[in-house]
């Protein structure tokens, strides 16, 4: 059977087993009737070009996990920040792990998504933020109508997360191909303050399929730093949807940090919805093999005396492609404007590709906007330079693909986070440089 | 220690150097002067292992061993420092981790643990104040920004941090001013011993007058053309090239 008509016959049971009587029913019930018409996205979509999810689609994933499967601290400590202290919300095969979890709702609530949809003191935040800014298409619609389990994180007026929040999705191998589907929400209040780290990681080879959907909520003055790591296995892919709402005055930066994995698409939308808004998407993109990493962002600036920030980075070794397609709408309310983007990357072989394609939309006439992307190789000048001073190529071309990337890692502002971006990329290039990065 | 014979070398098939011979023992300094394009930067690459240009004849030796076969980061590890005539800016790797790369890249070819960090704050910032260069530049992206004369002066930083056995100046005096030219000079003559040499390209008599080169010569279209003492660096001054092009005829 087809994915597609494997996940509409899931449905019925999926609701059944867990709560037809909720109050998102409907939305749910809506949201397969989409996908039933919608479909996946095939490659004559524009937006989907290049990217195909064919080489996904095939296996026969199981769409419910049976159960909790036992992992032991031990096991997954290396795959979270654990020199600092920080919230965790772990989800084994989907399922939320309370052993390996450390959760509040002390001032600030960092549960669960299927809390958050069952109990009563949640409806208001539910009924107010649950599906609002989801763009209808047929991921986000097969997204919603299984939505059930996630991060539920509200950071309440005045507030701040006083240490960072860990999501991290763990994915075992015990299905022998497991499709997992999670749903997010995050609400910072106005003058509020959260930083958030999310994780996919494959603990086998067993194909894994995750379509997540992500939807934050900035308050007026609230401040949201997010930090995806996409550094799974290549038997992983990964479709990451998040959706980002800005009140006046507030501050969100996302950085994703794609080093591995089969397939990884971001659709990354930001919607401005008050003035002096600032956001920031960044990302490093640093991939080999056959590898695929799709980013397609949005700015959505819609009204006057805001910012956006976009610098992705991209280094493609051997056969591994990736895409950008960022874009950028500018409503004509939306005066005195910054946006600016940058997309550069770097090919290191013959056979690997970059599809590059910005998109400016302005409708305002009072706006600074500019875009830039290039492509190109290591510079040998600056390879001779470092060789000449006794840097060995390997490390010389090491140290100039950190150098071209690390500008984006400036902006991250978790030290210890820093500190295991930069040992990663080390790792990934496969060199010792001297210094600590 | 420096033994070049018959030396020829192409770029894209153009032949630059055409029969360069020049020999350099410990504890000489030799200058280079010629006019632009003449082929001085190219034969410092050559020697420093620059994979763009070919060599098609003749040898370079190096204490006993031949350099042909060798990366340009085996002849930095064996002593060879060029300080380039254009020294490239690199973004996002700082002077401080840019030396710790290349000292610790160094003592490993040796066979050496990686220095201590404290140890190499030490020596950089030793070094630093020898150059009189201020702190800030040492967490400043690698060139990125500098001044021409900040960026000689860091070559010749780079220079002391790794105490090479021969040291090739190219035109390392252009775009320092006078204070600055003394202080890099300075630098120079107190990394000089019996045991090490110094090849310094100019256009300009005036650093022969801190450097004080044992040789000069001319070169001329890809050719050492006259060789002689600190005196002919006087002459070229006064007299310019014409007359030893003249000579040539
Ligand atoms: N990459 C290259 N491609 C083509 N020609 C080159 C290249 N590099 C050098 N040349 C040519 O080789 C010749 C010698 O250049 P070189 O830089 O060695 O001269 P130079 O003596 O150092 O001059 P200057 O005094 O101006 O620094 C010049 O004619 C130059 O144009
Ligand atoms: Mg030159």
């Amino acid at each position: 059977m087809e994915l597609k008509d494997k996940l509409i016959s899931s449905f019925l049971a999926f609701e059944e087993a867990f709560d037809v009587d909720s109050d998102i029913h409907e939305v749910r019930s809506n949201a397969i009737k989409e996908f039933e018409s919608l479909g996946f996205p095939s490659k004559k979509e524009e937006d989907w070009k290049y990217t195909s999810l064919n080489t996904v689609l095939k296996h026969d994933y199981s769409v419910f996990p049976k159960k909790e499967d036992a992992l032991e601290y031990r096991d997954i400590k290396k795959y979270l920040i654990h020199d600092i202290d920080t919230y965790k919300l772990v989800f084994i095969d989907g399922i939320y792990s309370s052993h390996l979890s450390e959760t509040t709702h002390d001032k600030i609530d960092v549960c669960l998504m299927s809390s958050a949809l069952s109990k009563s003191k949640y409806k208001p935040i539910i009924d107010a933020y649950f599906n609002k800014i989801v763009p209808k298409n047929g991921l986000n619609s097969l997204n919603t109508a299984f939505s059930k389990e996630g991060a539920f994180i509200h950071i309440h007026k005045n507030k701040l997360a006083d240490k960072p929040i860990q999501i991290v999705n763990f994915s075992t191998g015990n299905e022998s191909a497991l499709m997992v589907q999670p749903r997010n929400l995050i609400v910072v209040d106005e003058n509020s303050q959260a930083q958030i780290i999310e994780r996919h990681q494959s603990l086998t080879d067993h194909p894994v399929f995750t379509n997540s959907v992500t939807e934050i909520f900035a308050g007026k003055r609230a401040i949201v730093d997010y930090y995806k790591i996409q550094n799974d296995r290549a038997s992983a892919s990964l479709i990451d949807n998040t959706f980002v709402e800005q009140q006046e005055e507030s501050v969100c930066s996302m950085h994703t940090f794609s080093f591995g994995g089969k397939l990884t698409r971001n659709n990354l939308n930001f919607y401005q919805r008050g003035e002096r808004c600032d956001s920031t998407m960044k990302g490093i993109t640093i991939i080999e093999d056959k590898q695929h990493v799709d980013h397609n962002t949005l700015v959505h600036h819609i009204f006057p005396n805001c910012e956006s920030h976009q610098d992705y980075k991209g280094i493609f070794d051997e056969n591994s492609t990736g895409v950008f397609n960022g874009k950028v709408l500018v409503e004509k309310e939306a005066q005195k404007i910054n946006a600016f983007q940058s997309n550069n990357n770097i090919l290191l072989d013959d056979k690997a590709t970059i599809n590059s394609k910005p998109q400016l939309e302005i409708f305002a006439d009072d706006v600074k906007c500019s875009h830039g992307c290039t492509i190109g190789q290591l510079d040998e000048e600056s390879l001779f330079y470092l060789r000449a001073r006794g840097i060995p190529l390997k490390e010389a071309r090491a140290l100039l693909m950190y150098a071209f990337a690390n500008n984006v890692l400036e902006s991250v502002r978790i030290p210890e986070l820093k500190k295991r971006i930069t040992s990663q990329i080390a790792l990934k290039l496969g060199v010792s440089l001297g210094f600590d990065l | 220690m420096l033994k070049i014979t018959n030396l020829h070398a192409n770029i894209e098939d153009k032949e630059i150097l055409k029969g360069i011979n020049l020999e350099i023992n410990p504890g000489e300094v030799h200058a280079i002067m010629g006019p632009n394009g003449s082929g001085k930067s190219t034969l410092s690459s050559v020697i420093a292992g620059k994979e763009e240009y070919e060599m098609t004849e003749g040898e370079i030796i190096f204490e006993g061993g031949d350099l042909t076969e060798l990366d340009p980061e085996e002849r930095s590890h064996k002593g060879i420092f060029l300080s380039f005539q254009y020294p490239v800016e690199i973004p996002g790797v700082s002077v401080t981790n840019f030396m710790k790369a290349s000292l610790n890249a160094h003592r490993k070819a040796n066979g050496q643990e990686d220095m201590p960090a404290n140890e190499m704050l030490k020596m950089i910032r030793e070094k630093s104040e020898l150059l009189e260069m201020d702190r800030k530049f040492l967490s400043r992206s690698l060139n990125q920004g500098f001044s021409g004369g900040e960026k000689k002066r860091n070559e010749i930083f780079q220079m002391a941090m790794l105490n090479p056995k021969l040291a090739i100046l190219d035109e390392t005096d252009s775009g320092l001013d006078i204070d600055a030219l003394k202080i890099v000079a300075n630098g120079v003559n107190k990394l000089k011993s019996k045991d090490n040499a110094v090849l310094v390209i100019t256009h300009y008599q005036r650093l022969l007058d801190y450097i004080v080169p044992d040789f000069v010569h001319v070169m001329l279209d890809g050719k050492i053309v006259k060789s002689g003492t600190k005196e002919l660096a006087y002459e070229l001054e006064e007299r310019g090239y014409d007359w030893i092009k003249q000579e040539q005829l």
